[in-house]
């Protein structure tokens, strides 16, 4: 029992940080309906981020995080408008930016590889607080429920965002309707490009702490990052934020339950989940639509 | 006659391949070089006969490459079959993977698309499982140096490059061809036109399958020692997804153009440093996307010329 126990919070924890995980790109796909293959990569870049902060500096990886947050920012603004109004014009969109961001991944991965070596970067737990959290009378690693906490505030002010300000009412009108936006006089195209910078931004905040809560990193680890993201977002259901958090608190569960009974075969549970879902309910646990070609 | 004339190029195109890598290991001394040079266009056409004419992009293809080296090993060390044979038990056991995993048909882009990379990745985290080293060595890797040939494995490659052609030819010029095709670009329309969507998309995934699984096992022979990371490596995918891309999926001449011509490049400039590679293959992924999605043979095609 007390094992079932430890597995069902430390799932909790872990599956509101996966909920980060999954959210830019779930965003990215909300607003423009297109696939950011490059996400996972974002991610790393954003661990990298992290780790130098706390070797060069010898800072917490906390203080990086609004200079992370800019950066990827900066970063996406410029990448819709080369990228982004060019592909929503062809004749299929969702499937050729899946090939065109599968490129800008690759790209990010050997430019990494280039700039940063190949071997693993790790940070010690540690850094984000030394000692344990009891929760429920069992004890976590600090790192832990600092992670969570931080996906957590993430999603709360991600509906502040939508909710509580004019360009989250602007966003929710794009990912409505964008011809009916345009209409009402909003500027798509900069909403748009809002939206694919916060989801890069998402991205590299989640990498900030994948050091702690995935394992080291090196650059090649952008494409399994990139298909755990997906399995939490398809599990919750693509284009949902809502729904990003039940994927990632079902990825979290089970991730934590297969390392506590079956260790050895626990690497296999973001690909078994997905495929599962995706046969059983193509539209995720929070779709209406079922996808049929 | 246009239908004939389109035969004959084809019959030419096919002899030419045969030709160039029958006599290049006379006159070039890499073997294993021309030996990958062969298995990507093998790839590159397998990927087209999915990708090309039913719009489906199995970005796991490499998962039957992995399952035909190890069922071709398998069949090898348990049951001590002939090495040919084994090769094409690697094959039809990649078509059974196929079939188990035809259900994904039932998604539509993207979400096919990353389905299939996770049950590569299931097939791979299978394999490579150390519970199961009784069975496939798990990590550890085969070892077949007793099999090892690689004269006999180029001659086998090279006619399992020419089967994968052939069989792109025939949907290039086939009433079966013409059918997938319309059911990529509308499934409603085309099952009301009589076109059997279920078992036209099972038929051109199956046959994919097959040649993956014949490609992976051949290679598996050729090279003898392999590892579950070797020959499940993500790399494999993404090339034949580059060179179908670059030279023109749905054409017949297209991935061969640019299976040939890019995995030139990436031994020239790649070996050392294979990061200037990837880098120049992302770029070009994302360029072609941009500007050519239908690769360079619409480039040709701009100018009047048919490509086959």
């Amino acid at each position: 029992m007390e094992l079932l126990e430890y597995a069902l919070i430390g799932g909790v924890l872990f599956g509101l940080y996966f909920a980060l995980v999954g959210l830019g790109l779930n965003l990215i796909f909300g607003v423009m309906q297109i696939v950011n293959l490059a996400h996972g990569d974002l991610i790393m870049l954003g661990a990298f981020g992290a780790y130098w902060v706390f070797h060069l500096w010898g800072l917490s990886p906390m203080v990086g995080i609004p200079l992370e947050f800019l950066g990827f920012m900066l970063l996406g603004i410029p990448l819709y408008y080369l990228l982004v109004p060019r592909l929503l014009g062809t004749r299929d969109p969702e499937m050729l930016s899946f090939i065109l961001f599968f490129g800008v991944s690759q790209m990010i991965e050997a430019a990494a590889t280039l700039g940063f070596g190949s071997s693993q970067r790790s940070l010690p737990l540690a850094t984000l607080g030394v000692g344990n959290v009891r929760i429920l009378g069992q004890a976590f690693p600090k790192a832990w429920a600092v992670s969570a906490g931080v996906g957590v505030a993430a999603i709360l002010a991600l509906y502040v965002y939508f909710y509580r300000t004019r360009y989250g009412c602007a966003t929710r009108a794009v990912m409505a309707d964008r011809d009916e936006a345009r209409t009402t006089g909003i500027n798509v195209h900069w909403i748009s490009a809002v939206a694919l910078a916060l989801g890069f931004a998402l991205a590299g905040l989640a990498g900030v702490f994948a050091p702690y809560m995935i394992g080291s990193v090196n650059p090649s680890v952008g494409v399994n990052l990139t298909t755990i993201s997906f399995a939490i977002v398809v599990i919750g259901s693509l284009g949902n934020p809502l729904g990003t958090i039940i994927g990632g608190l079902v990825y979290g569960i089970a991730l934590m339950l297969m390392e506590t009974y079956f260790p050895s075969w626990s690497t296999l549970v973001p690909y078994l989940l997905l495929i599962l879902i995706m046969l059983v309910k193509p539209a995720g646990l929070l779709g209406h639509q079922v996808r049929r070609a | 006659m246009p239908e004939r004339r389109r035969l004959v190029q084809a019959a030419l195109l096919l002899m030419a391949l045969a030709i160039v890598f029958g006599v290049a290991p006379s006159v070039y001394g890499n073997l294993t070089l021309l030996f990958m040079m062969m298995a990507y266009v093998a790839l590159a056409q397998g990927l087209n006969v999915v990708y090309g004419f039913t719009g489906y992009l199995p970005f796991g293809y490499v998962g039957f490459f992995g399952v035909g080296a190890y069922g071709m090993a398998l069949a090898v060390t348990f049951l001590h079959w002939p090495v040919i044979l084994a090769v094409v038990a690697g094959g039809v056991l990649a078509v059974l993977i196929g079939l188990v995993l035809a259900p994904l048909l039932r998604l539509s882009g993207a979400y096919f698309s990353i389905a299939n990379l996770a049950a590569a990745e299931v097939l791979y985290y299978v394999v490579a499982n150390p519970n199961l080293t009784d069975i496939t060595q798990g990590p550890y890797g085969m070892k077949l140096t007793a099999i090892f040939d690689p004269t006999l494995s180029y001659a086998v490659m090279l006619v399992i490059m020419l089967v994968a052609t052939a069989i792109v030819v025939y949907l290039r010029l086939s009433k079966f061809g013409l059918a997938l095709l319309a059911i990529s670009q509308d499934p409603v329309s085309a099952g009301t036109a009589g076109v059997n969507v279920v078992r036209g998309r099972l038929i051109a995934w199956l046959l994919s399958a097959f040649i993956a699984g014949l490609v992976g096992a051949a290679f598996g022979w050729h090279i003898s020692v392999f590892y579950p990371d070797s020959v499940f490596a993500l790399q494999v995918t993404v090339f034949a997804i580059v060179f179908a891309l670059f030279g023109g999926a749905g054409t017949v001449a297209g991935p061969i153009f640019g299976a040939i011509v890019l995995y030139g490049l990436y031994n020239f400039i790649g070996i050392s440093t294979p990061e200037y590679f990837q880098l120049i293959y992302g770029a070009l992924i994302v360029a072609l996307v941009l500007f050519l999605p239908r690769g360079l043979a619409s480039v040709f095609e701009r100018g009047g010329r048919h490509v086959l």
